[in-house]
């Protein structure tokens, strides 16, 4: 707290400390409605009749609701299929990246490996290539083993763009358990594997947790390789679904705003549910050397 | 970190270095499924993009020879290229610098107390956590120039007359991506300062109040100094993810109005999947990874001189 010696003085006849908790307050209020206030509207959007969402002046609570959208993309345009495809793709990507992760990161932080910090930054160095850069090559490949249209393609792919992320994160946390309890372990005749899943894992468990969720929402949210490598319903993802929502004379706002609400609001509530978690976990490489 | 870690390693003597040492082996083992999969997916494409960027690979046609450098020579003297890179560089530059002042104020406010400050912090992973598919329709409708809110709480408040047609029109389209992209990434860069100020020892800046500089003193000669390491990694960060914009561009305009929002990624993405030029494709996307390294190198050089001047 900045000590209130600073802070005598009025200013219009208030003390300045209270004008420094006005401002600080309504900061704060701007905060949430800068991050809050464009998916409530998308909320408010889903529940609206379409003949509301394109009058002349917009009501901002849905009144009269509806759930007409919702029921819209669940019959007419199967979004439960993209749903399907997503939840495959995302959980199968989730799984292997904190195995291998594990694995590495464990490595890294653990074993006695030359160069650790060497290693790390060029694997952190990968997640920073252009994606584009790789999909062309990618897609021959994929062409070649006759992987298009399977979600074999893109779980390989997400796993290798999830890894360095889930590998530096892990890392951190594996880091912060005391090595004299792998120390201990290892007197007991432990090897590094039965360390790794019966002593570190289980000691990092919240970490992991924090992690996996990280590697779910990069692969639920990822577009370009489902766009390029995926072309029917049987394997597409949820945002390529919601790109493709567009019907032929008007842009169905109150369908695409039902689909944003479906796919968002789970991930929302992951996220508020963890965000200590999250927030720890990825900025823990802005502020460590 | 790394020093407990040889503290720990000579207090245990050699005996115990000895163990560590025949370890090699399994913890090299442990690493070869992830670096084997970073090496397959990541690294081996690159080269191979490489190696297509030189030929006149088509999926349209059989062609598939060695052209040398023509790609490259084409591209330089394509002005659909450089008005891609152009976009894409005003893109990075603008949201970059909107990104960090915007962040490090949200930092600011967030640093000090007050009443539901955790509510606050946890509704900003909102903005992140959404598909940027989603952020792209989401804008879509709030910057609609038919019947979007901003448009209408525009008029209301007087500051605009009629509709502007947000991303319809080639003097807006571009700073409405802009708008959508600080939305979306101002929050995140926010938490990332805030970590980084919560390492400043809070003493410092009180020591200088007490010493009778003023807060905005205090805050330009004391905490921004210290927070810079940090400022400068998180805009790197930035720098090169908006570099790669393409989620945003391909679904709220498609790169139109009459090629104004054209960014590098997604002329590339239409130049190997609407014209199937996968050599001349891949001439652009090195010449983009090339920038972006150009771009991680200005920034090191930075930050490396800044780290110096503090350690003085």
């Amino acid at each position: 707290m900045t000590p209130l010696s600073a802070l005598r003085g009025r200013l219009l006849g208030l003390p300045v400390w209270v004008w420094r908790g006005v401002l600080l307050h309504a900061g704060a209020l701007f905060i949430v409605a800068w991050s809050a206030g464009p998916f409530l509207w998308q909320l408010s959007t889903s529940l609206q009749e379409d003949k509301a969402l394109v009058a002349d002046t917009p009501s901002y609570l849905p009144i009269p609701a509806t759930l007409e959208h919702f029921v819209n993309i669940f019959t007419v345009k199967q979004f439960q299929l993209y749903l399907l495809n997503s939840v495959i793709v995302a959980g199968a990507t989730t799984l292997f990246c904190l195995v291998l992760g594990a694995l590495a990161a464990f490595a890294l932080a653990r074993l006695n490996i030359r160069g650790r910090f060497g290693i790390l930054g060029l694997i952190l160095s990968i997640s920073m290539f252009p994606q584009i850069a790789i999909v062309a090559p990618l897609y021959l490949l994929a062409t070649a083993m006759d992987l298009l249209d399977t979600y074999t393609v893109l779980v390989v792919v997400y796993v290798a763009l999830g890894l360095p992320l889930v590998i530096w994160v892990l890392f951190g946390y594996f880091h912060s358990i005391p090595r004299e309890i792998d120390d201990a372990a290892r007197m007991d005749g432990a090897g590094p594997l039965t360390i790794l899943f019966r002593v570190t894992l289980p000691m990092s468990l919240p970490g992991v947790v924090t992690t996996g969720l990280l590697g779910f929402i990069a692969a639920w949210n990822e577009f370009m390789f489902a766009l390029a490598f995926t072309s029917d319903i049987g394997t597409q993802t949820v945002p390529v679904g919601i790109a493709n929502f567009t019907n032929l004379y008007y842009v169905p706002w109150g369908d695409i705003a039902a689909a944003s609400v479906v796919v968002t609001v789970p991930l929302v509530l992951l996220v508020l549910t963890f965000q200590r978690h999250i927030i720890a976990g990825l900025t823990q490489g802005a502020v460590k050397e | 970190m790394a020093m407990t870690g040889s503290i720990a390693h000579r207090i245990a003597g050699p005996g115990r270095r000895f163990r560590l040492g025949s370890a090699q082996a399994p913890a090299l083992l442990l690493l070869l499924p992830a670096v084997g999969a970073l090496a397959a997916v990541s690294v081996y494409p690159v080269g191979l993009g490489l190696w297509l960027s030189f030929r006149d690979t088509s999926l349209a046609a059989p062609d598939d020879a060695f052209l040398g450098l023509r790609n490259y020579h084409d591209l330089i003297a394509d002005p659909t290229f450089w008005n891609a890179w152009a976009h894409t560089v005003e893109f990075t530059v603008a949201s970059t610098v909107a990104e960090t002042v915007l962040g490090l104020g949200m930092a600011l406010i967030l640093y000090e107390w007050f009443i539901g400050r955790g509510l606050v912090r946890a509704a900003m992973l909102i903005p992140w956590a959404i598909p940027t598919v989603v952020t792209s329709k989401m804008f879509g409708w709030l910057f609609d120039g038919q019947n979007g809110i901003v448009n209408h709480l525009l008029r209301v408040t007087g500051l605009i007359d009629q509709n502007v047609n947000w991303y319809g029109s080639t003097d807006t389209a571009l700073l409405t991506i802009i708008i959508a992209d600080v939305w979306k990434t101002t929050p995140f860069m926010a938490l990332l300062l805030l970590a980084g100020l919560q390492t400043i020892p809070r003493s410092l800046s009180e020591a200088a109040l007490v010493d009778g500089a003023g807060p905005w003193a205090t805050f330009w000669r004391v905490r921004l100094p210290l927070l810079m390491p940090t400022l400068l990694i998180a805009a790197l960060f930035r720098a090169l993810d908006a570099f790669r914009i393409f989620d945003l561009v391909y679904v709220l305009t498609g790169g139109g109005p009459a090629d104004s929002t054209e960014t590098l990624s997604t002329l590339t993405y239409k130049t190997l999947f609407s014209t199937l030029q996968f050599g001349y494709g891949s001439a652009m996307a090195a010449l983009m990874f090339a920038t972006e390294v150009l771009i991680a190198g200005v920034f090191g050089a930075v930050l490396i001189r800044k780290l110096r001047e503090t350690e003085r």
